[in-house]
């Protein structure tokens, strides 16, 4: 059995630097050195850790919302102007469809940014694209909050 | 330390012949998962835009959300809420590999078992969803 380890220092903690050219021998050294992403210390990291984090909450939020909506009581076909402002009669439901909205739309912006950064090929393309993403945030949660905020149940008459 | 030498389990995409990666079960819910985010996401888009029209006037919610009412949006709403109940278990399977010492090894029974849950609430999900749109249309009264 072989053991082959990426890491030098690890196949030979204790080794000169010619044990550890023996110890990797057979793995090419990379092609390019190796760089810091760029955009700030670690927020690749924060956004691995913010997609888990507000994933967990989004179970709670949009299952709970899909199953209110669309599956209880006759799911969507009690819908009307009349039920969404008996909803938000409720700070309760206005709260949790604030929250819903920030985190899917951030969660959603933040898988969608590493699906552009996958595929595009182009720099000019992947800049473009996530302009375009960002813009469509910022209308999103921008118009959604106004929405939530300013909804005026009097003009039901 | 690591080993080159892995003994191949059955089903593992290593044991396959050749050395294009093929995946398995989970680069496959990592495709699903990918597909039912971005659906997600676009039609968000299109949600927060119709609902805002509750800030416009009543008429014009009521008008729009009747296209929801229609029966084969009505079935688009099934497909809907099937992307992103796979997208929230998977994620809870996806968590637990991340965070769980014991998740990487049972990565693969735990996608079955998502996908057995997904079909246990769907089944009574879809009829619930659809139930009155079958009865108008082929109820009668």
């Amino acid at each position: 059995m072989t053991t082959v380890s990426p890491n030098p220092a690890a196949a030979a903690p204790t080794g000169s630097a010619e044990a550890n050219q023996e110890s990797y021998r057979g793995i090419e050294a990379p092609n390019s050195a190796r760089r810091r992403v760029t955009g700030g210390k670690n927020f690749e990291m924060y956004s691995w850790l913010f997609m888990r984090m507000s994933g967990i909450v989004l179970v709670v939020l949009v299952l709970g919302h899909l199953f209110i909506m669309n599956i209880l009581d006759g799911g969507v076909h009690r819908i009307d102007w009349g039920f969404v402002a008996g909803r938000w009669a409720s700070p309760f439901w206005q709260m949790w469809d604030l929250t819903m909205l920030w985190l899917a739309e951030l969660h959603g912006a933040n898988g969608l940014r590493t699906v552009i950064n996958d595929y595009s090929r182009k720099d000019g393309t992947r800049f473009w694209l996530t302009m375009l993403l960002y813009a469509s945030v910022v209308l999103t949660i921008g118009l959604g909050s106004f929405v939530i905020f300013t909804f005026d149940p009097s003009m039901g008459g | 330390m690591a080993s080159t030498v892995v003994r191949p389990r059955r089903g593992d995409p290593g044991a396959r012949r050749g050395s294009l990666y093929r995946g398995g079960e989970g680069m496959w819910s990592w495709v699903a998962h990918r597909i039912t985010g971005v659906l997600t996401f676009f039609f968000l888009f299109a949600h927060v835009l119709d609902t805002a029209l509750v800030r416009v006037s009543p008429q014009s919610y009521n008008l729009i959300i009747e296209t929801y009412k229609n029966p084969v949006v009505n079935l688009m709403e099934v497909g809907l809420v099937g992307a992103v109940l796979f997208h929230a278990l998977n994620g809870i399977r996806v968590m637990t590999v991340d965070f769980w010492s014991k998740g990487p090894r049972y990565q693969r029974p735990m996608l079955w078992g998502i996908l057995g849950v997904w079909v246990l609430v769907m089944i009574p999900g879809t009829y619930f969803m659809l139930a009155r749109t079958f009865s108008n249309l082929f109820g009668g009264a």
